[in-house]
């Protein structure tokens, strides 16, 4: 990674693209050429099947990374590039992983997944396999958790994300104009 | 009509309006090779597939349009990886073809794969892998628009042999569909307002002409709006040409072997204006220390050279042509509303600087032959619109302080990349592209060692391309660092003035070939290379390896630490 005075902070970027091969390694590799890493990725479809959209989440200063956006946006198969700051962004992960838990121990991992709202996908005589939904950092907090347990295998999706929606404070009088 | 997709494919190239392409068939490419026989498309048979992507990169400069290559797969598409790097550094417009081994066994280590279209990914615009006959018209579009639109570079199409041989319906597209790929060409029309505004206050401005002058057809424009301001132009070593020389704003070459003039009326700029130009590195020194006092406006057509290296106070995404002719309809709109300033203090200065510090060297009668002398005699010996052609080091810094430039696309060479070897090839592609015009390549004696072979096409398919090798025995450029900067600790730059026998190997080739070893030589050489068209003619200057290309700014320098060299070094210099 270059070195640079800037913060260096975890960057959201929502980026559509064309449905077809090559364009993952395309956008990977202006990252990749670039000495940035990527900490994570998850790519899919989208309600337009031409498109598909990647949820990068890039660790860089803002200004490297304004390079390397203007140079996505060159891309012939990049549609659009949208940065999503955290507290502007709906963001969600999925977290599957598998704790130790012998018999004795598996109610106390269950009372945490309860609080979770884990779902039990599998469960062994010495472990238990659990999944989480969520925002990254309740991932995070139930990844604290557990962990004195024993974890065997971890594995996390990496984030999706989509803008927040506008909403204006209703006003008394737009409550008026309507009834009116 | 069905066609196959090697026809479709030729057919396809006709329809862009291709009229030559530089290549050499093999394997996976043979299925295209046959189509070929009945097109009305000229193809010239290159010796190294290399010398195919420079010519079709010497092609589009000089011509504007396109260049075309077509090569095979595996080690002929990684032959053509650097006319590709080359092309992208310099936003040359160039279509490059390539065969693959057939789709079914991609991904098996067939016999001569390789993944070209992975390989070339970060040195093209874009590239295709064909992985149906059908789309090969839609491709090809898409390939050329990519190509030409926006700023141009190359583009690479990937054929695999069986997808050559399917069948398809021929069709012919409307246009093209790229969603991604819709480049504004039109300046912000506020941010027009705010140039012209700056323009209108400044009192030492300077136009900063790059390449994307020459790119966007803007040097008419370019002139209109010097004319109307009268405001002083730098022309990089990629926009020499673009503003003419022998105009008296000219201010010639700024950068690391720019003039002192040049180089340090940016650093007294108050304002820069930036067009189609991109803070190169070679141009800037230190960029903290770049034109210190100076507001940037920065028009490109390439959203993302602006801020890469200096944010500017005005940036403008657009075309450069469009944009100049906005700027100048703005500009005289402005003046009919207030006064702008006075040049004259600040032109008068610029004079002082240019009378003061010359480029000099000193040739002595019946000394050692001097690389200057050649370049400013075959310049004088040549007609006015003469397209030069360089490839990289020494020679190509002289001839681009040198020579006389008036009129834009008779300067050719490899800035970004610093390809050794380009001159050659370039200039072929350059003679085929504008035959009326005469040709002459300046070479090293180590650039012209790269890429000779291709005198043989040259002389093959008589295109009377001439090479002025300026051959002082050593890897000049890097000689010059050694001795400056390592002690004059000479490692591996000794190249020898006569193995090989230039004037032998030129006649090996097919061309005529002269020799040139003192001041006295010069002329008559020239004029005798001069009366040859029907074939290439070489001369082989013995040229003095202890000259240095100065003024020379050190690499990570500040532009205000120039140094002006034993010549021009007299009283009154910094």
């Amino acid at each position: 990674m270059p070195a640079t005075d800037e913060q260096v902070t975890h960057h959201i970027l929502s980026v559509l693209v064309e449905n077809r091969f090559g364009v993952l390694s395309r956008v990977a590799g202006l990252f990749s050429r670039r000495g940035y890493n990527i900490f994570s990725l998850a790519v899919g479809p989208t309600e337009d099947e031409r498109f598909s959209r990647m949820t990068i989440v890039v660790d860089a200063a803002s200004a490297p990374l304004e390079q390397v956006t203007k140079q996505l946006n060159k891309l012939v198969p990049v549609i659009k590039i949208t940065e999503l700051a955290s507290q502007d962004a709906v963001e969600r992960e999925l977290l599957l992983v598998t704790v130790r838990a012998s018999a004795e121990l598996r109610s106390q991992v269950m009372e945490l997944s309860a609080i979770f709202e884990a779902k039990i996908l599998d469960v062994g005589y010495e472990a238990i396999t659990l999944m989480v939904a969520g925002p990254p950092d309740t991932l995070d907090a139930f990844t604290d958790l557990v962990t004195p347990y024993g974890i065997v295998e971890l594995q996390r999706t990496g984030r999706i994300a989509l803008p927040k929606l506008a909403r204006r404070p209703v006003t008394l009088r737009a409550v008026r104009d309507r009834g009116a | 009509m069905k066609l196959t997709g090697a026809q479709a494919l030729i057919k396809s190239l006709e329809m862009e309006g291709t009229e030559v392409m530089f290549g050499l068939p093999g394997g996976a490419i043979l299925p295209v090779y046959d189509p070929l026989i009945e097109s009305s498309i000229r193809h010239i048979l290159v010796r190294h597939e290399q010398g195919a992507g420079h010519m079709a990169e010497g092609y589009a400069h000089a011509t504007g349009r396109p260049g075309v290559a077509m090569v095979t797969s595996g080690p002929a598409a990684t032959n053509i990886v650097t006319p590709l790097c080359d092309a992208y550094m310099d936003s040359v417009p160039i279509v490059v073809i390539t065969g693959q081994v057939p789709y079914a066994v991609i991904g098996t280590d067939a016999f001569q794969e390789c993944d070209t279209v992975g390989i070339t990914m970060p040195v093209t615009k874009h590239n295709w892998l064909v992985t149906d006959a059908q789309d090969i018209p839609e491709i090809v579009r898409e390939a050329f628009h990519v190509a030409t639109n926006g700023r141009p570079g190359p583009v690479l199409v990937d054929v695999p042999k069986d997808i050559a041989n399917q069948t398809m319906d021929w069709h012919w597209p409307d246009g093209v569909d790229l969603p991604g790929f819709k480049p504004t060409t039109r300046g912000h029309p506020k941010q027009v307002k705010d140039a012209v505004r700056l323009i209108g206050e400044a009192r030492r401005p300077v136009i900063y002409a790059g390449g994307g002058i020459l790119k966007a057809r803007a040097a008419e424009a370019l002139r209109e709006l010097v004319e109307l301001t009268d405001i002083p132009v730098v022309t990089t070593l990629m926009a020499r040409g673009a503003f003419p020389d022998d105009h008296p704003r000219c201010l010639g070459m700024p950068g690391m072997h720019g003039n002192y003039t040049a180089v340090t009326s940016m650093q007294h700029a108050d304002l820069l204006i930036a067009l189609g130009s991109r803070f190169d590195d070679r141009v800037t020194g230190k960029v903290s220390a770049f034109a210190p006092g100076a507001k940037i406006i920065h028009v490109d057509v390439d959203p993302a050279e602006l801020g890469k290296v200096r944010r500017p106070d005005v940036p403008i995404v657009g075309d450069c042509r469009l944009v100049i002719e906005e700027m100048v309809r703005e500009a005289r709109a402005d003046r009919t509303r207030r006064d702008w300033p006075d040049l004259a203090d600040w032109l008068r200065q610029l004079g002082e600087w240019q009378s003061d510090h010359p480029l000099a060297y000193e040739q002595d009668d019946g000394g050692p032959l001097k690389p200057q002398f050649c370049i400013e005699s075959l310049r004088d010996h040549t007609p006015d619109d003469t397209i030069v052609v360089s490839g990289v080091g020494q020679h190509q810094m002289w001839t681009s302080q040198l020579w006389r430039f008036n009129h834009p696309y008779t300067w050719v060479n490899s800035g970004g990349l610093g390809t050794m070897g380009f001159a050659v090839p370039a200039a072929i592609g350059a003679k085929v592209g504008k035959p009326e015009r005469m040709v002459w390549a300046v070479d090293g004696d180590g650039c012209f060692q790269m890429t000779a072979q291709e005198l043989t096409t040259a002389a093959a398919e008589r295109i009377p391309v001439k090479v002025a090798i300026l051959n002082n025995a050593y890897l000049g450029m890097v000689r010059q660092w050694q001795e400056l900067f390592y002690e004059e600790r000479y490692s591996e730059v000794y190249l020898s003035p006569d193995l090989p026998d230039y004037v032998k190997w030129a006649e090996a080739m097919g061309c005529v070939a002269f020799r040139a070893d003192t001041p006295e030589d010069v002329e008559p050489v020239i004029e005798k290379a001069n009366e040859v068209d029907d074939r290439p003619v070489v001369i082989d200057f013995r040229t003095d390896y202890r000259e240095k290309v100065y003024p020379m700014v050190p690499a990570g320098g500040s532009n205000d630490d120039i140094i002006l060299g034993p010549a021009t070094d007299k009283p009154g210099g910094r």
